[in-house]
């Protein structure tokens, strides 16, 4: 049970050569391997959703995969979320504004869940939230301003997408269109 | 100051303010135990008793200890701690006191009882070293329920109590409610109603489990114990006197806590037995329980079984309550409260928000070969308010009354009032909370608006108060050894203005970072941003209680205001002398300042000569900026209140249950940060909707557990939890700082009644009253189908 593998891990980005059991699940690489401690382990069975990441966009339990069985894919935890100057994506901020952690074990379950979620699913309607919301546990809020949060940042984003798109007032100066920045 | 402009009034208090807590646990930068590497750091995984009871013959570790990765193993003589042992001080008719060994050592009590801990380099090597363990068993015939706890026809859980009854109290009995109570029988003018309701064995389940990280320091010849517990003095104190250690010689400390809701403010024998494996191998030792292990071997509670009678005048008003009161506390008396937690305080409180003119009552705490159980969010206010909301019921049902008219017919309205259970009641809003719930159901047209789609629909209210703020005195009337009550403040402004700010009280999610922070900067005339809180360290702080029974705000908040205040008379004082004027025409300027006659000097001026130009200072002042103080509550408390309603529709074919609409009226005085009060309700009506309909600990007639993991205890999703809809109300508390009353576990406490009477409402029409939790869907489902069988 000693043995170890070599396994190439691309995490937020960045690419890591680990040497470890082929036991060692992704959630104990990324919090005690890599440092990443921001995924949280709550049942070690899938149930509780604590330990979301995504795999290759999708939202998946960590403590339910070994490490070597995502090779060359990528992952993202919360870790990937803020800024660079540690300022808070617009998820972040909702679920602050809407007091939709308290704790704070879950949220970062929660957060990548919604982070997938939306991603494919930009359109979705808060009865739609409220079911992807059940796939994890919280046992500190009741899920409402979870919920909320999450649709609040959904809101915002179509927003955003629509004033983008929207015809730019004719006093602005439009952008050149041969400009490749 | 970085203003987020939330602030109303000018004041902090009051505002939903960005909590300080947020960043980072939004950003995965938050501490909590886990998340904590030390150099050398060796991982426990217990060896655990199999049979719910058994002589424990042998424990051979030597296969354990050739495990690849294994550097030690560990059981009861090898670690040779002494017990963890609660008392009440009540004669021996009234409490049995019994011990807890951090290890076991020739007894099994309940299936996943530590029997060894085993230290590894790494956790899977660890667990390989808990399957090498021999451990062997003499089986006992178990005992596993209530039945066969009280018969205690075989060998009992504890040799000291034969009977299996660790406490047995019988208190107020009313002189004359015999006579009542049979005069009221035998009258046609008056009727006597029972119930009789069962709860289910629930966890708390904070989504943490328990866990902790302890290291012997030679440098500070401490052992540091990092853990998450809600009573990190209890932690210390208790395991000095486990290990022998003085108690400067133990240091603990809690990281960030994902919850705790009661489970954590006990001390664990894993918490206890870690820190010594840490002391005997001079190496950090890091134990995280498993969610088996939490679900199994951690601390249960809410087993209860109550029979309770109540008379009744033709008109609806109470006029004796008798009541029976059982609790299942397990296998062993957790520290400091003792088994005595749950009964002592269903009988001292059980008349709840109701002018109950005579009681009596019994409560017992029992001992059985299940894991033991610790004060779980309301501590049996959940069961006592089904009692007496079941009661309003039956009785409003029996008389051909409406079940609020009687409500309201009995509600103490009128306040201070002094009840027949010896306490006083502060004012609080029952009847208008009772009022407003039923307006806003009735303004939002329910029932009517239910879909008609085949179902049953059916409303339920529950009205109840929950003391908050127990202080010293109030801790002193269970009787228990150790008296928690009062908290200590210590607060110090440094050169640059800002203040730090000690409480013996923590979060363990109530945000404590923030509304402490509201607190102390109201008072300062700073921003929020400018108050740091230190929690959770005993080196740090002064003796504390830690964070349970709604008593941060109320008692540590009151402390960290008196020594706020405390700290603006000391710079009154000093600028006064700066300024040559009078300390009485001095007073602070609610903007980082102090007032003195025609100047103001800022904060940063008069810390500049506390400190770093003391000669300045006078003689009869020392240098620095610092203030302590206390505060306890001699008298009975605080009283929160609130009233709950809840519309739910039953489905005849499924026996399924979808609560339609929930509404909480709360009244906690005044709102601190009026979000988080809203959140502590929300999460706490979560968690009584879920002992109300979904979560149970089981076992099998030999005891072993049925739920050991989330696929058999059902933890309810947002699939289940409706959205709430929550009204203010604001009776202000006479004697806490700000006016605050306890917010921290009402929700729990309403919930699962008005769960419990909204289904009894739509289950009217079949002639079934139910009086029980969690409600099964069988159970339902049979209820519902009743006349077609």
């Amino acid at each position: 049970m000693t043995d170890v593998q070599l396994v190439e891990l691309t995490v937020n980005g960045e690419r890591h050569d680990l040497a470890i059991p082929p036991r060692r699940t992704l959630a104990d690489v990324l919090r005690h391997d890599l440092g990443l401690t921001g995924t949280h382990v709550g049942c070690e069975h899938g149930i509780c959703g604590a330990c979301t990441v995504l795999v290759d966009g999708a939202p998946a339990r960590a403590c339910l995969l070994f490490a070597a069985q995502v090779e060359y894919a990528a992952i993202s935890t919360v870790e990937s979320l803020a800024g660079p100057d540690g300022e808070l994506s617009d998820l972040q901020r909702c679920f602050g504004e809407h007091h939709g952690l308290q704790c704070g074990f879950c949220t970062p379950g929660f957060l990548m869940l919604a982070e997938g979620y939306l991603a494919e699913e930009p359109h979705a309607t808060r009865e739609e939230i409220r079911e992807v919301v059940a796939s994890n546990l919280c046992r500190c809020t009741g899920y409402e301003t979870i919920i909320d949060a999450v649709d609040d940042c959904a809101s915002r984003r179509r927003a955003a997408l629509q004033a983008a798109l929207d015809p730019v007032p004719a006093a602005a100066p439009r952008p050149d269109p041969g400009s490749t920045a | 100051m970085g203003e987020p402009g939330l602030r109303r009034d000018g004041t902090w208090v009051g505002a939903s303010v960005p909590r300080r807590e947020d960043p980072r646990l939004l950003t995965g930068r938050g501490r909590f135990v886990d998340d904590i590497t030390l150099p050398r750091m060796l991982h426990a995984a217990f060896v655990r008793g199999t049979e719910a009871h058994a002589l424990l013959t042998s424990v051979d570790l030597t296969g354990t200890r050739a495990v690849p990765g294994v550097v030690a193993a560990f059981d009861a003589a090898d670690l040779g701690l002494g017990d963890i042992t609660a008392l009440l001080d009540r004669p021996a008719e009234e409490f049995t006191p019994t011990a807890m060994p951090v290890l076991a050592r020739d007894r099994i009590r309940f299936a996943g009882e530590p029997v060894a801990i085993v230290l590894a380099t790494d956790p899977y090597a660890a667990e390989d070293g808990v399957e090498a363990a021999l451990v062997e068993l003499e089986p006992l015939p178990p005992v596993v329920t209530e039945a066969a706890a009280l018969t205690a026809d075989g060998p009992p859980v504890h040799d000291e109590a034969p009977g299996n009854v660790l406490v047995d109290v019988s208190l107020f009995a009313t002189d004359g409610i015999d006579s009542i109570l049979d005069t009221a029988l035998a009258s046609s003018e008056q009727v006597v109603v029972t119930v009789e309701t069962r709860t289910g064995r629930q966890n708390a389940l904070p989504l943490e489990t328990r866990g902790v990280v302890a290291d012997w320091d030679d440098r500070d010849e401490q052992l540091v114990v990092r853990t998450c517990t809600q009573v990190p003095h209890q932690v210390r104190t208790v395991l000095a006197r486990c290990a022998g250690l003085a108690e400067r010689q133990v240091r603990v400390t809690v990281p960030d806590m994902g919850g705790g809701f009661g489970q954590k403010c006990v001390v664990g024998r894993e918490e206890i037995a870690a820190a010594a494996a840490a002391r005997l191998l001079r190496r950090p030792v890091k134990w995280i329980e498993d969610r088996r292990e939490a679900l199994t071997a951690s601390f249960l509670a809410r087993e209860q079984h109550y029979t309770a009678r109540a008379a009744f005048s033709r008109d609806g008003e109470i006029l004796a309550l008798d009541a029976d009161v059982v609790c299942d506390m397990g296998a062993y008396s957790c520290y400091p409260f003792t088994a005595g937690i749950e009964p002592l305080m269903a009988s001292a409180e059980m008349p709840s928000v109701y002018r109950v003119p005579a009681y009596r009552v019994r409560g017992r705490a029992i001992t059985t070969n299940k894991a033991p159980t610790a004060p779980y969010r309301g501590v049996s206010r959940p069961q006592y308010v089904m009692v007496m909301e079941r009661l309003m019921e039956r009785a409003a049902r029996t008389l051909g009354l409406d079940a609020l008219d009687v409500r309201r017919r009995n509600l103490i309205t009128e306040f201070p009032y002094r009840g027949i259970n010896g306490v006083t009641y502060d004012p609080g809003s029952y009847r208008e909370s009772l009022d407003l719930c039923e307006q806003v159901l009735r303004d939002e047209g329910w029932p009517g608006r239910a879909p008609d789609d085949g179902r049953v629909v059916g409303i339920g209210y529950a009205c109840f108060s929950e003391r908050t703020g127990y202080g010293s005195g109030a801790f002193a009337q269970r009787r228990m050894q150790v008296v928690p009550g009062f908290d200590i403040s210590q607060i110090t402004m440094d050169l640059d203005g800002t203040v730090t700010v000690t409480t013996g009280t923590l979060s363990h999610g109530q945000s404590h970072e923030t509304t402490f922070a509201q607190i102390v900067a109201d008072r300062l005339g700073i921003g929020y941003d400018k108050v740091t809180i230190v929690q959770g360290d005993t080196d740090r702080i002064t003796y504390g209680w830690g964070s349970f029974a709604s008593r941060s705000v109320t008692i540590g908040g009151s402390a960290a205001a008196a020594a706020t205040d405390k700290l603006g008379e000391q710079l009154c004082m000093l600028a006064a002398h700066l300024a040559g004027v009078d300390a009485d025409v001095c007073e602070l300027d609610g903007a980082g300042g102090v007032r003195a006659g025609d100047r103001t000097l800022p904060f940063t001026e008069l810390a500049d000569v506390a400190y770093l130009r003391a000669h300045l200072l006078p003689k009869d002042v020392g240098p620095g900026l610092t203030a302590t103080a206390s505060f306890d509550v001699a008298g009975d408390g605080t009283f929160s209140n609130a009233t709950h309603g809840c519309v739910v529709a039953l489905d005849p074919g499924t026996g399924g249950v979808e609560i339609l609409r929930y509404v909480c009226v709360e009244d906690c005085g005044v709102a601190i940060h009026p979000r988080v009060v809203e959140g502590q309700a929300r999460g706490g009506i979560a968690q009584g909707i879920a002992g109300a309909l979904f979560e149970q600990v089981t076992y099998d007639e030999l005891g072993q557990p049925l739920t050991p993991s989330f696929m058999e205890y059902k933890v309810p999703t947002a699939a289940e939890i409706p959205d709430v809809r929550i009204e203010h109300l604001e009776t202000p508390c006479a004697f806490t700082a700000n006016g605050a009353k306890g917010a921290g576990e009402g929700g729990t406490i309403g919930a699962p009644a008005a769960v419990l009477n909204a289904v009894n409402d739509a289950l009217r029409h079949t002639g079934v009253e139910l009086d029980h939790t969690p409600l099964a869907r069988a159970d339902l489902y049979a209820a519902l189908n009743r006349e077609a069988s």
